[in-house]
């Protein structure tokens, strides 16, 4: 996958303003970025959902605005929402999708089983998808991503709105699909703790890629340790820190934080100056840079702050469509 | 969680969660066979295309049997409509004892019960889009048009079966039981219901909602089922309604079934055939019957081409 400057606007509005990247074969490449940062459009125009303004991409071997029926047939596709007919069984909707995607009829019974098999649902085939729990439509959504054999799976938020075990089983199945099917995988996530399993990581913001390389390097390239202190009184420790050692310094959740090049070798320094100048610490916390950290570092934000909006507007979504029914 | 990623000799799938059978990396998934062969035979464009539609269509099916409520409510209503409506008014309007309302009214419901379940059917894209399963399709390397056509293939079939179950019970409203009119009437029914579902997917294709998809139908087609000739017969009418009834595409509809059920009505008096059943006439001219099925089979084809192109404009 070759992303060469792709840009969208809508009027006005620039949802992403040239990105750039490439994707090898068989990679996990994980896409962050805050809400509205331009994810869901680019991840858009790479599966030619929507034309780009500007610039080009190749995915699988073909441009996504000259070859639209190529690439599609090339890759699959889990999105956010839920796309199953909740009215057919397991095995019906993926048929549908086999015929769709015109998988050889041979071709189609043991690739259904094994794809069924592969999350798990191999006893479920025959059951209606609205009797299904959340966990397993994503699942069965993602069976039916791979249906076609694909060569690059496109995962939307696969683990968005479940529970922490489905999160786990979804992605081993994710990890062992590297081993059985050499998939290449593009994926957004809002959890940090899973974009550590990607081999590489973009994050975007405001539309453009502040950040790329593996979740080690990303790391390594904001440097600094984090220390957080408790002090009696903080906006004295701050000044203090601004005044002695030049770092500026935030009270976030409740206690006094900044970052520092070797934390283990400051800590000693600060409590000296600290003392001398009769400002008592109660506690001291020195971490290695997160890849929350990395985000932060790169779009001012936390994923926490930019996530809330996600998970409540699916359960909403998941909550309207039940009154419905 | 542990080990990332990448340690080259692939990750062991234990999670020891749950389920038993999650325990074991599962066995690998067999290929596509010759995946470029496979691709060729893909590309092979019109019979994939072709082939999509049939899928399209087949949804509609299974969906269907799989309701079988909606085919009875579909059947309630016109059924209320010529027992109730036709026995009660019976006894105001009198034909003599040849004939009876209810077979004068039998054309027209049946259109009724097919309209009904067309516009359900147009109305499904709506409640895919809602819940995402249009998506599935419109993101399938297919083209808009295969699954506007499939889609309208689709109602229109699993609305004739509507039909059928009227043609089923016609000879309660008197109309006898002869293969060919059998085959006749479902054949127009066919195609009246294929008008009516591309039409609702005009409609489908700009509505978000599968509530206003119905409120807005519901205005439009009690006007059209009025104006059609359905209810009464197209002679001796004031010349606003004459004109009115000229415009509507049921009437080129409805007339034909009408034309065909009469046909078989031996022992009703040839006045009173040609007062119920007078055709349609353009300024005097009389509309042959194979221009009225044009009409309506035009029109199909404009709605059609009407949707596949606003469907191809939607994300």
């Amino acid at each position: 996958m070759v992303v060469d400057d792709l840009a969208k606007d809508y009027g006005e509005v620039k949802a992403v303003r040239g990105v750039s990247f490439e994707v090898g074969t068989g990679e996990t490449f994980g896409f962050l970025g805050p809400n509205g940062a331009g994810k869901t459009t680019t991840i858009g125009m790479l599966c030619t959902l929507v034309r780009p303004t500007a610039g080009r991409a190749r995915v699988a071997g073909y441009d996504v605005s000259q070859r639209r029926a190529d690439v599609r047939r090339s890759i699959g596709l889990v999105f956010q929402d839920p796309t199953l007919d909740n009215y057919l069984t397991a095995e019906q909707n993926l048929r549908f999708h086999a015929e769709l995607y015109g998988v050889p009829r041979a071709a189609v019974r043991s690739r259904l089983g094994a794809v069924l098999e592969l999350v798990g649902l191999a006893d479920k085939g025959k059951s209606e998808v609205r009797t299904f729990s959340g966990g397993m439509k994503r699942r069965l959504e993602i069976a039916r991503g791979l249906l076609h054999a694909p060569v690059v799976l496109f995962l939307d938020e696969p683990t968005i709105g479940l529970d922490p075990q489905t999160r786990r089983l979804i992605w081993d199945y994710i990890r062992s699909l590297k081993t059985t099917e050499g998939t290449t995988i593009f994926m957004t996530t809002h959890y940090m703790d899973e974009a550590e399993y990607c081999d590489r990581i973009g994050i975007i913001d405001k539309g453009q890629i502040v950040a790329m390389g593996t979740p080690e390097e990303l790391k390594a390239s904001v440097g600094k340790d984090r220390v957080q202190i408790q002090a009696d009184n903080a906006p004295a420790a701050i000044a203090a820190l601004k005044e002695h050692f030049a770092l500026e310094a935030a009270v976030h959740e409740g206690s006094v934080a900044f970052s520092v090049a070797n934390g283990g070798e400051f800590v000693p320094k600060l409590f000296a100056k600290f003392g001398e100048l009769g400002l008592p610490v109660r506690s001291v916390a020195v971490s290695r840079p997160s890849l929350d950290d990395v985000f932060l570092s790169y779009t001012g934000t936390t994923i926490r702050d930019a996530e809330v909006s996600g998970p409540n507007e699916w359960m909403r979504r998941m909550a309207t469509g039940r009154g419905f029914r | 969680m542990d080990a990332p990623h990448g340690d080259g000799k692939g990750v062991p799938l234990t999670t020891g969660v749950r389920e038993d059978h999650l325990t074991a990396l599962p066995a690998p998934v067999p290929p596509l066979g010759d995946r470029a062969q496979a691709r060729t035979r893909m590309s092979s464009g019109m019979l994939h295309e072709a082939k999509a539609v049939w899928v399209v269509v087949r949804r509609e099916g299974i969906r269907f049997s799989n309701d079988p409520l909606r085919v009875i409510v579909g059947v309630l209503q016109p059924v209320l409509f010529l027992f109730v409506l036709g026995s009660g008014l019976g006894s105001l309007v009198k034909f003599g004892p040849q004939l009876n309302l209810r077979t004068f009214l039998y054309p027209g419901a049946a259109a009724m019960s097919v309209l009904f379940t067309a516009l359900f059917s147009a109305g499904s894209i709506v409640w895919d889009r809602e819940f995402g399963f249009l998506r599935e399709m419109l993101v399938a390397p297919i083209s808009r048009t295969s699954i506007v056509v499939g889609k309208c293939l689709g109602g229109a079939l699993v609305s004739s079966v509507q039909g059928v179950l009227m043609i089923c019970i016609s000879g309660l409203a008197g109309v006898p039981y002869n293969p060919a009119l059998m085959a006749t009437v479902l054949a127009e029914l066919l195609l009246l219901a294929l008008t009516v579902v591309s039409f609702g997917m005009v409609v489908a294709a700009r509505i978000k909602q599968f509530q206003s998809f119905m409120a807005v139908t519901q205005m439009l087609v009690m006007p059209l089922f009025f104006l059609s000739g359905a209810m009464y017969p197209l002679s001796g009418l004031p010349a606003w309604l004459r004109a009115l009834t000229r415009v509507d595409p049921l009437t080129y509809a409805v007339d034909p079934i009408r034309k065909a059920v009469f046909e078989r009505l031996t022992n009703v008096p040839p006045r009173l055939k040609q007062q119920l059943v007078p055709g349609v006439t353009w300024n005097g001219w009389h509309v042959p019957l194979g221009l009225e099925l044009g009409v309506v089979a035009l029109m199909a084809l404009a709605f059609i081409t009407v949707a596949a192109l606003e469907f191809r404009k939607t994300d």
